[in-house]
């Protein structure tokens, strides 16, 4: 049984308006089937790290707001729902962060792409990397790629995990060396 | 004895299963389920397939109507796919709006269907800007039994390869549209999407084709989709336990074996298919 349920609500604010599959627009009850899966993607990340068993019968509620979306949207929310646990003092296995990586057409790999470049890529890969062993929790990909450029793209998203988790400690360090 | 201990501690009764490397059904840890295909069950429809993998069943039923194509993408159709997970397939849904696990799929489906580009939208299109196909691919679950991702991706394949459309012409004096259904052409399928999904427990052992009791037991999934290049069209991997790039490498070796042997049954199934 799960100790802590999770809600999230993502509201897109300025968002660029992704393409329409229906005809005639598509309808929806406060976001489309889109923002409910990426809802659960990072609702089930979330739940990986937070330990729920020191808060039984306890709701956690994490709730994303978009205010402009140029690019890497998945992992800017990843980054933001990890640091709005940590300061909430929640606690967590591990910290975690997003990383999209995109694959032009020759190839070559583009680390947190903007909005113009996710269009023009031919896939596009968000992972979540944690912490502790820079494992992945969360991967997610749009068109396609060959195992390889897959397992490159993996590599590169771990080598830049670093440089987040360094972002995370200089802030929590800013923030608490105020007082 | 055996039930007692399953009831009270589920979770330790599955890994005295493991450990033995096996799992109370009697399966290998990467052994599917039974697989069967029933293609052209639904007649109204203009193509439809039934899945069943072990005991959960899906069906496809797939629609084709004509509208107009968008502004911006004159020379395409549509192909809107729709997961429904009925109260009737498990006690775990309520009936009223979609819940989260069938809009998740529902958008699984229509990332599968636009990273392996299985349907050139443009093939879709009747006359540029006017007219053109839009391909309603309902997916109904009527048993839950896990693996809901692989037995939905499988029926929209062998649904689309079904599918037969009427071939269209638009009359030049009046300009409206004029549906012949006597003569009918198939779907140019151009890549087959094959699913895989994975439970990981215990944050290191997975296990291929979960059933819906390893699915609440398992403290993550990994769903891997290959097509017949041994491309990958989609890693989905909704949270859950770390995996190592290692492990997920595993996942997509066993997704490869697993495209040959779906894409081997869905072709003796098309070619017992008398043509009508």
């Amino acid at each position: 049984m799960e100790p802590v349920s999770f809600r999230l609500c993502s509201a897109p604010g300025r968002e660029a308006t992704g393409t329409d599959c229906s005809p005639g627009g598509s309808s929806s009850i406060s976001g489309g089937v889109g923002e409910r899966s990426r809802e659960q993607l990072l609702r089930q990340t979330c739940e990986a790290v937070v330990l729920g068993a020191l808060h039984p019968r306890t709701a956690i509620t994490l709730v994303l707001q978009v205010l402009s979306d140029a690019g890497s949207l998945l992992s800017c929310c990843l980054n933001a729902a990890c640091m709005g646990l940590l300061d909430a003092g929640l606690p967590l296995s591990s910290l975690f962060c997003g990383v999209t990586c995109a694959l032009d057409a020759q190839g070559a790999i583009v680390l947190d792409p903007t909005t113009r470049q996710e269009q023009e890529a031919r896939a596009v890969l968000t992972f979540a990397i944690d912490s502790t062993e820079r494992k992945v929790l969360m991967a997610t990909t749009r068109g396609s790629c060959s195992v390889e450029e897959m397992q490159q793209c993996l590599v590169a998203a771990q080598r830049a995990a670093d440089t987040i988790f360094q972002f995370y400690r200089d802030s929590a360090r800013r923030r608490y060396s105020k007082s | 004895m055996a039930t007692a201990f399953k009831t009270v501690e589920p979770l330790e009764y599955y890994r005295r299963f493991l450990k033995e490397n096996c799992r109370p059904d009697g399966r290998e840890l990467g052994e599917f389920r039974a697989t069967t295909v029933n293609i052209g069950s639904i007649t109204t429809a203009d193509g439809s397939a039934l899945v069943k993998l072990g005991n959960t069943t899906v069906i496809c039923g797939v629609k084709a109507e004509l509208a107009a194509p968008a502004v911006d993408s004159a020379n395409k159709g549509y192909i809107v796919p729709n997961v429904e997970l009925p109260s009737l397939c498990s006690t775990r849904f309520r009936s009223g709006p979609p819940g989260e696990e069938a809009q998740a799929a529902s958008q699984f489906i229509a990332d599968v269907i636009e990273n392996s580009q299985i349907i050139a939208k443009e093939d879709l299109c009747i006359a540029n800007g006017k007219l053109a196909w839009v391909l309603y691919c309902d997916i109904i679950c009527l048993d839950y039994d896990g693996n809901i991702l692989d037995a939905s991706a499988f029926a929209l394949l062998a649904a689309l390869k079904n599918v037969q459309l009427p071939s269209v012409t638009i009359n030049e004096e009046t300009g409206l549209s004029e549906v012949n259904l006597k003569q009918k052409n198939p779907l140019v399928i151009r890549k087959h999407p094959v699913a895989t999904s994975f439970a990981i427990f215990d944050d290191t052992l997975l296990v291929v084709d979960p059933t819906a009791e390893e699915e609440d037991l398992a403290t993550g999934t990994v769903t891997i989709v290959t097509d017949e290049e041994d491309r990958l069209c989609s890693v989905h991997k909704p949270g859950g336990s770390p995996l190592t790039g290692a492990k997920l490498q595993d996942c997509i070796t066993r997704a490869i074996t697993r495209h040959k042997e779906v894409k081997k049954l869905i072709d003796k199934v098309i070619k017992s298919i008398k043509p009508n």
